[in-house]
């Protein structure tokens, strides 16, 4: 048995689960034809978040308990990544305060961006953190609206004591085009639905899937989950069936309680599988985008000895429903409110100051005073301390994952939030350390001093004058 | 040893401009119009001027930077013309400059000038804008009544008080100085209002209603200094002197350190100590005739009396209750309407707090006159938001108390 291989899984999705029924509720005048996709709710990314965030947080998920400083390599896919040139995979090794001598490599372009960064690394030499993220704005009334959901998934692969193996894989490029988004466009373009089903899913991942099975020496009866990421109903079971995999072994597409993830949701749908996994199972990820990527994957009995954080079922617990579908449109710039004049101040960012305080801006790294022990955000040149100012004295202190409680807190309707009213308060640090935060996440009147926190990389302000994000932590309720 | 401001300075005039929405004034005539007054009741002329100071926070807004636009509107003669900016706290900042510039003996007399023309932006509420490069990539900057509403979350939790008893307060407060505003002609809303209407006003941030925030407003407020024998000198014969003038800034023990519980503002409890210690005041709840503080918010206020170690700690909404702080209470606070009534234009208001108390010392506050007479009155100009901010105390008084 190889010693290399997936170390550690985790995923995240994002609280908020908007219900499909509110959709077509606002949308049926319009597109009466929805009305049979109307069910089930879709995970959708809140207004400070986007696929780098929630990368970072699945890549929390999968490292809890596993020491950073092992990774060597950080690859973030995605089709919807906030920078198209500055390191988007560099932003959330910033954000995992890991060391600067890592390698890094954001992937893109199509469905298959995760299935291909995770063969990539799983082909390679190096532990590779390979993190997979997805927010789309699909357009208001169509089909992929109702398809789509917001999530991430990360792996770890590596040197050690796999949970999986990579048993076989084989890959298929082809310049099949089922649908497309132009860069900097914010909406996909789809083809006939028969048409993918019949010549793309069928005619090219049918063959693909038995090479695949050839390369791995079993029969399709010997995979005990068999991983679609294909949002279309039926099609997961039809390729089933043409390669010889039982239904019982078709994984859920995850359609009613989360949506399709775009190019994330391969690795999504791999990492539930692993939660689940028994040693010696098999596992078949098969993704689809201008041909295909297969993976044979063999559980070991490792399995077990690592889990996440929460993993996909405990982020799909962490559940807050929502029917405001005018919301969300505002949130994805697909309705344009009266924001006010507040809303123009100028959030430029001193990219000197960003790059000099990096590790408290983007790592929440405070200080501690090696003589006093005091904890501080941020770190600085004299000590807070009351009664011992001392100068120098301070080394670097990560506040990220230290949990937190409320001290104090407000409900600000003046200040402008594009999800008023606005909550932040001081918050205090379990062990030391105490900091001014934004909430986030929390539900209406759920607030109170000494609730607990778990602090979150989010985005902090746009600028929209220089299509810029500014990213920080904030706190959410504890989970 | 330093020994202090006391009895070295006297106020030779005082002026206060109308505030409220001068839609048709320029900053520069707001001033104007509290140097005018202040001149005439000095009874100099500006070329007798020493040296001034501008206090003004939101310096974008009309005017710009700098001392310039001071000595501009005043056409002063030449001297040295210093802006200074501290927050809220830089209309008694002002007055600091030129008490101390007369108290070193450099001046003979000294002018202060605050002012503030808010009501150019477009909106209500204070102008948003930055801390700062680096705070705005770690720090919120909010709006002032989600800042200092904290301060009410952390008060119940620490007291004990419970959420509609302290609600209750906070409105006694703003029912109070609306009281007192209403009998003020230089005041922006001069209109008395109910309990009810304080307390089924709409949330602008939890628990602070409409009512329990200051509006903010365009004004101008001055003053001009000398020494007491100058003044004496000139033929003036109720002198009023500065007592104390102390300014209290946090170095971010309050938001960084763990010592601070978030119900009180650590720089007044500093700054009002010393204050009292500088005027030779020992019981501030016996001896002060008169307090004007910093009602930004009718939490800051009700805090503000136990920092100002007037009324105990975690008390201070029982006396609010009971009348202590009324326009007919032991201790009158904000007898001339306050933030509350006044609006607050920034540079601005720490001077009209002492203005006010100057006139009520000279029993010239007509129709709101307090009638025992002022001896010390208590000047409290606070900015920044609880958790980092300065904090000033000027008390002022009678030369021979």
């Amino acid at each position: 048995m190889s010693d290399f291989g997936i170390l550690a899984f985790g995923a995240y999705v994002p609280v908020t689960r908007l219900q499909r029924s509110a959709i077509h509720a606002t949308n049926k005048w319009f597109a009466k034809g929805l009305g049979g996709l109307a069910k089930g709710e879709k995970a959708i990314a809140n207004w400070d978040e986007d696929s780098v965030t929630m990368a970072l947080e699945a890549a929390r998920d999968a490292l809890d308990n596993i020491d950073r400083a092992r990774v060597e390599r950080v690859v973030m896919a995605s089709t919807t990544l906030p920078f198209a040139d500055r390191q988007n995979a560099g932003i959330v090794k910033e954000a995992l305060n890991l060391p600067d001598g890592v390698g890094a490599m954001d992937v893109t372009g199509s469905q298959r961006a995760a299935t291909s960064a995770l063969l990539g690394a799983l082909e390679g030499r190096a532990t590779t953190l390979v993190c997979a993220a997805e927010v789309t704005t699909p357009k208001p009334a169509s089909e992929r609206e109702m398809a789509a959901g917001d999530a991430a998934a990360a792996l770890l692969v590596g040197a050690g004591a796999p949970i999986a193996t990579l048993i076989a894989s084989h890959s298929v490029t082809v310049d099949f085009v089922d649908h497309f988004r132009e860069a900097g466009a914010a909406h996909d373009y789809d083809w006939e639905a028969r048409w993918v089903r019949d010549e793309g899913f069928a005619r090219i991942m049918t063959p693909a899937i038995a090479a695949l099975l050839d390369k791995g020496g079993v029969n399709g009866d010997a995979v005990d989950q068999f991983i679609v990421p294909v949002a279309v109903k039926g099609v997961p079971e039809m390729l089933a069936k043409k390669a010889g995999i039982s239904d019982a072994a078709v994984a859920d597409p995850l359609t009613a309680a989360l949506g399709h993830a775009g190019a994330a949701h391969a690795l999504v749908m791999l990492s539930a599988a692993l939660e689940v996994a028994k040693p010696g199972a098999r596992i078949l990820l098969a993704s689809f985008g201008q041909g295909c990527d297969l993976m044979l994957f063999e559980v070991t009995d490792a399995i077990g000895s690592v889990k996440p954080r929460l993993g996909l079922s405990g982020w799909l617990a962490r559940r807050s429903e929502s029917a405001n579908y005018a919301k969300y449109l505002s949130h994805r710039g697909l309705l344009q409110l009266d924001r006010g004049m507040r809303a123009e101040h100028d959030s430029k960012t001193a990219l000197t100051a960003l790059w000099r305080n990096r590790r408290a801006v983007l790592g929440l790294v405070g200080g501690r005073c090696i003589k006093t022990g005091t904890v501080q955000f941020p770190k600085s040149e004299v000590s807070v301390h009351a009664n011992d100012h001392a100068i120098g004295t301070q080394e670097d202190y990560p506040l990220a994952e230290m949990p937190a409680k409320v001290m104090t807190w407000t409900a600000d309707a003046l200040t402008y939030s594009p999800d008023p009213p606005s909550y932040y308060g001081n918050i205090d640090f379990v062990g030391g350390g105490r900091m001014m935060a934004e909430f986030t996440d929390f539900p209406d009147s759920a607030l109170q001093v000494g609730a607990d926190l778990r602090m979150m990389f989010r985005i902090k302000a746009f600028d929209e004058n220089r299509g810029f994000r500014r990213y920080f932590w904030k706190a959410a309720p504890a989970f | 040893m330093a020994k202090g401001i006391r009895d070295k300075v006297a106020i030779l005039g005082m002026g206060c401009a109308r505030f409220g929405e001068r839609w048709d004034k320029d900053e520069d005539q707001l001033m104007l119009e509290a140097y005018a007054e202040a001149v005439a009741d000095a009874g100099i002329e500006a070329s007798q001027i020493d040296a001034a100071w501008l206090g003004a926070a939101f310096d974008a807004q009309n005017i710009g930077p700098s001392g310039i636009p001071l000595a501009v509107a005043l056409r002063l003669p030449d001297i040295g013309v210093t802006k200074v900016e501290n927050y809220c706290a830089s209309g008694t900042e002002s007055f600091r400059g030129a008490v101390y510039a007369v108290a070193s003996g450099a001046c003979d007399i000294a002018l202060a000038m605050g002012a503030e023309k808010l009501k150019d932006t477009g909106y209500g509420g204070l102008p948003v804008r930055t801390r700062g490069t680096t705070f705005d990539m770690i720090g919120i900057t909010g709006s002032a009544p989600g800042n200092f509403a904290q301060l009410a979350s952390a008060y119940r939790g620490v007291h004990g008080v419970g959420a509609d008893d302290l609600k209750r307060a906070m409105a006694h407060v703003s029912v109070k100085s609306h009281a007192n505003g209403a009998k003020n002609p230089n005041a922006h809303l001069q209109k008395a209002v109910t309990m009810e209407q304080v307390l089924n006003a709409p949330m602008i941030a939890e628990p602070l209603g409409l009512f329990d925030c200051c509006g903010v407003s365009d004004g101008a407020a001055c003053a001009i200094v000398t020494t007491p024998e100058i003044a004496r000198a000139m033929g003036k014969t109720d002198i009023v002197t500065v007592k104390a003038l102390q300014l209290a800034t946090s170095n971010g023990w309050e938001m960084q350190a763990s010592g601070w519980n978030g119900s009180y503002f650590h720089t007044t409890r500093v700054a009002a100590t010393k204050a009292y210690e500088e005027a030779g005041i020992t019981d501030p709840r016996a001896q002060l005739s008169l307090i004007e503080v910093h009602d930004c918010f009718s939490i800051t206020e009700l805090v503000t009396m136990e920092d100002l170690h007037i009324s105990k700690e975690g008390q201070g909404w029982r006396d609010v209750l009971d009348g202590f702080f009324d326009a007919d209470g032991r201790l009158p606070c904000q007898i001339d309407g306050g933030l509350k009534c006044f609006g607050h234009p920034i540079g601005a208001s720490g001077l009209r707090m002492i203005y006010e108390n100057y006139l009520q010392i000279l029993g010239r506050a007509g129709e709101r006159q307090r009638q025992d007479s002022p001896v010390f009155a208590l000047s409290h100009n606070l900015g920044g938001m609880p958790n980092q901010n300065v904090s000033s105390i000027a008390i002022i008084g009678r030369a021979d108390a």
